[in-house]
């Protein structure tokens, strides 16, 4: 690794120009690249990190300006950024498929990158290029992708186009902003590896742009820390991570949840549970089409159960489209389903009357993902969080039903003043609060979280769940918690179901579950998430092929056998089911191999 | 699924919205009130009524006059005018090239200059050649036909005696019926192309594009464009459809003789063979302009090639 700086800012801003005034996004911040490096840039949204690297290429738009000293490979960079873009310095993005033209295929797309950085080739090299260097970032097939359009590729194999685009104008520097932000965790650690070799094999620099310090101290080389605009701290990976001098980044790291160390005590659970689950079945029948072969239903959840006590927290986690939400929705009474029981607190909600649902539906409340999006924006915070009481006709006279509201919202940590706010006034963790106020004012005896903190910063996201965890202890709330966040369900839940396709895979207490992962899924889920210790980047990792099957083509045996190391012959014909395993009652899993059936 | 079912699929559905037009406009003309009396006058006797019935098959149960005027239509019989006893398909068919010579150079001029204002506004945006552009479109396409039609007469016939103020006699006549039907239509397309232009810049592809090195121009011509032309394409495909319909008011102010001054000779008239056939005409362009929007569609945006699956 050279010594000589690739990239070099000095004091660096840049400002933007809204109808509102000026807003500085980066306030003279220095930040240096070495050639063959990867540079972790690290902070949570709004602190600068895109910008910056917006600013080196040049793409701020018509309404940023950027003011300082921008070098690249020694010479100044200015109003001629343009030249560099491609060539010198490449970018990608956090959004894969968006980043990629839709109309286009991907071979036009290549060649066109190609024709304009590497004008010696002929239109059969160019060609020949082009499938090599799919090739190259590890695409099966590439004769096949180079013919097809985005939107007919998954989102991992997106953001693999999207590297080979930069490579093909053979770049020295690459800036990723948050390139696997947008993956499910075992497609994140392929692209990630692919990163790391594609630097090891040319010597090309990256700036890995990220919001997750556990990617950080498993793939950066040094690391920035950025925030309100500044860079608060800088310094090689171990000496982050083993002594951060500055305040803010032993906030974030203290923040962050981490696999090694278990927060949640398991209480002694109340043996009639609260929720009790069997066999439930959805399947997405697509509608049939005139002159159209019928398509198979998808299959989003196929023969889950479980069951959840008062007081006690269930999560389910797993990739997106293994059927988790699904299961939310169906368990709220927001989605019905094809088969299967949901009992709470001992009654059937399919032959429940309409009263009855009713009444179980004020005891069993969902808080969603996205406050944004799942709170009015028209209305303000303190009518929606009295909604509720209005549906169910509760809450007494219009000042008592004031004062339920105010006692919700202070229990969540919020003031008074956020009544009368509408949710665009108010920041997303607040947001967040507002829901689930919202959701705890009729005073429900169980909580179905899907992903409630998938949408905020780190810190945030910790206080919600301390929020969460306070709000259990004080009311003996159940929760089903939905996630795709390994580290964060490990710390909070009491037990963990692992859903793949449908199906849940592997249910233990965290501690077992993270000691002694049965199922190899769940082995290759715990291995692929990066954990924020610099010191554990030697250990061995499982990386899985491919990724997740269409469930609408589940294979017969076991679903997983595809994409298992393990598989024997009988994985093939049978269908695994959840059991116990020899060493622990409470740890289930459905494998032949771990179950020693084979 | 491939492209050619797709395509099959859409010639399908056109042609069943032709048939529903066609027996639509049965019905329409069936129960407008007995032609009958509208043709020989409320004094006309039992005798004389009976025998138009029977002349013209009235007198038939309704399926079987159903049946019969579809097996005509068909053949290409679309009934005799009643006025003259020529084929109405011959009325009509004699009108038509000047009204597509009309409307053709109509589209032209709204293409022509629709497309590079709406580009050219979306690529200025919020300065002074945006606003400009904005507000001539509005103005293009809230000015009623006829006001513009009398206003051009009113300049370049009586006051400025530069132009005919109507008929087809010589070359230049087409100049202002030309510019009145064009006028709305291209202030249409101007805003279209500038907010689907807009909305293509703002896609992330348009960035990351540029971060790959290739420069502005050539962003906007081979990416922003081919990604604007989709909703442009619709949009133009509808006025495609509304040109013939559209060209009533104006073929009959500038005395242009076209079907849409013959559609309105003809309900004055109460020629209702040729109204028929004027109705079915205009229908058909409907659809067909749709059509052509729809194998457009196929052809410019690769997603409609295979649609996603719906959720049940």
């Amino acid at each position: 690794m050279s010594e000589a700086a690739l990239l070099e800012l000095r004091d660096l801003s840049v400002r933007f120009h809204t109808p509102e005034g000026v807003v500085e996004a980066v306030s003279g911040i220095d930040l240096t690249v070495r050639a063959g490096e990867i540079l972790g840039l690290v902070g949570e949204s709004g602190s600068g990190k895109s910008a910056t690297c917006l600013a080196v290429m040049g793409l701020l738009g018509p309404r940023g300006e950027t003011t300082g000293e921008l070098r690249f490979q020694g010479r100044l960079i200015g109003a001629d950024a343009a030249r560099l873009r491609g060539h010198g310095i490449g970018m990608i993005f956090q959004e894969p498929r968006a980043s990629l033209n839709p109309v286009f295929t991907i071979g036009h797309q290549l060649r066109e990158v190609l024709a304009l950085h590497r004008p010696d080739l002929t239109a059969s090299a160019a060609a020949d290029e082009a499938s090599a260097l799919l090739h190259r970032v590890g695409l099966p097939a590439p004769e096949r992708q180079l013919r097809a359009y985005p939107h007919e590729i998954s989102g991992g194999m997106a953001q693999r186009v999207a590297i080979a685009l930069a490579l093909a104008a053979q770049p020295r520097l690459l800036l990723a902003d948050e390139p696997t932000t947008a993956l499910d965790v075992t497609v994140q650690a392929q692209v990630l590896e692919l990163l790391l070799r594609l630097r090891d094999e040319t010597e090309l620099a990256i700036v890995l742009v990220t919001h997750d310090l556990g990617i950080v101290a498993r793939y950066a080389d040094r690391v920035s820390v950025m925030r309100a605009g500044k860079v608060v701290e800088q310094a090689s990976v171990q000496t982050l991570f083993a002594q951060p001098t500055h305040t803010y980044t032993r906030q974030l790291l203290d923040a962050l949840p981490r696999m090694t160390e278990r927060v949640a005590q398991v209480e002694a659970v109340p043996a009639t549970p609260l929720l009790r689950v069997s066999g439930l079945t959805r399947h997405f029948v697509p509608r049939r089409r005139p002159f159209r072969r019928a398509t198979p239903p998808l299959r989003a959840v196929d023969g889950v159960s479980f069951d959840i006590a008062a007081g006690e927290t269930l999560a389910l986690v797993g990739e997106s489209g293994c059927g988790k939400s699904t299961t939310a929705l169906m368990v709220a009474g927001l989605l019905g389903h094809t088969a299967g029981r949901i009992e709470f607190a001992g009654r059937d909600l399919a032959t429940s009357s309409e009263t009855q649902r009713r009444a179980l539906r004020r005891e069993l409340q969902i808080v969603l993902q996205d406050p944004g999006e799942a709170l009015d924006p028209r209305l303000s915070c303190g009518t929606q969080v009295t909604e509720p009481l209005l549906i169910h006709r509760t809450g007494g006279n219009r000042q008592q039903r004031r004062e339920t509201v105010r006692a919700t919202l202070r229990s969540v940590g919020l003031d008074d003043w956020v009544i009368d706010r509408r949710p665009h006034e108010i920041s997303g963790g607040q947001r967040q609060r507002v829901a689930l106020a919202r959701a705890l004012v009729l005073q429900p005896r169980m909580l179905v979280l899907d992903e409630p903190t998938s949408a905020l910063d780190v810190s945030i996201q910790a206080q919600v769940i301390d929020l969460l965890s306070r709000l259990q202890r004080e009311r003996g709330l159940a929760y089903l918690f939905i996630s795709h966040d390994l580290r964060l369900v490990l710390r909070i839940a009491h037990r963990v179901a692992v859903v793949y396709l449908g199906r849940i895979v592997e249910l233990a207490e965290p501690a077992q579950l993270f000691a002694m992962p049965r199922h190899p899924y769940t082995k290759a889920l715990l291995s692929a998430v990066p954990e924020p210790d610099p010191a554990q980047r030697g250990h061995q990792r499982i990386l899985l092929p491919g990724e997740p099957p269409n469930p609408t083509a589940v294979a017969a045996g076991c679903r997983f056998r595809q994409r298992c190391a393990l598989a024997l012959p009988i994985c093939a014909q049978v269908d695994p089911t959840l059991g116990q395993t020899s060493h622990d009652q409470a740890h289930q899993v459905a494998c032949h191999v771990a179950q020693g059936t084979a | 699924m491939d492209a050619g079912s797709v395509i099959l699929r859409k010639c399908l559905r056109a042609l069943l919205t032709l048939w529903i037009v066609v027996s639509l406009t049965f019905v329409v003309l069936r129960s407008a009130g007995d032609p009958a009396i509208v043709i020989l006058g409320s004094d006309a006797t039992p005798a004389m009524i009976d025998a138009f019935h029977h002349q013209w098959g009235l007198d038939q149960p309704l399926p079987i006059q159903y049946v019969v005027y579809f097996a005509h239509i068909l053949h290409g019989d679309f009934g005799s005018s009643f006025l003259d006893s020529r084929p109405a398909l011959t009325v009509v068919a004699e009108r038509i090239p000047r009204t597509l010579q009309l409307s053709g150079l109509g589209l032209l001029l709204m293409l022509c200059i629709g497309i590079p204002a709406g580009v050219a506004a979306a690529l200025n945006r919020g300065r002074a050649l945006d606003r400009v552009i904005v507000a001539a479109s509005v103005m293009g396409h809230s000015v009623p036909s006829f006001f513009l039609a009398i206003l051009l007469i009113l300049l370049f016939s009586v006051r400025w005696r530069l132009l005919p103020s109507g008929g087809a006699e010589a070359a230049h006549t087409i100049i202002m019926p030309a510019i009145t039907i064009a006028a709305g239509g291209t202030g249409v397309i101007a805003r279209f192309t500038r907010a689907a232009m807009l909305d293509a810049l703002r896609q992330p592809f348009v960035r990351a594009v540029q971060a790959r090195g290739v420069g502005w121009p050539r962003v906007i011509r081979g990416h922003v464009m081919p990604n604007a032309a989709i909703p442009t394409v619709t949009m133009i495909g509808f006025l495609l459809g509304g040109l013939v319909a559209g060209a009533v008011i104006t073929e009959t102010v500038f005395a242009w003789p076209g079907i849409g001054w013959l559609i309105v000779t003809s309900v004055a008239r109460r020629d209702l063979a040729v109204v028929q056939c004027i109705v079915l005409l205009v229908a058909s362009t409907m659809v067909l302009a749709n059509l052509i929007v729809d194998l457009l569609y196929v052809w410019l945006d690769p997603r409609m090639r295979a649609p996603a699956p719906e959720d049940a």
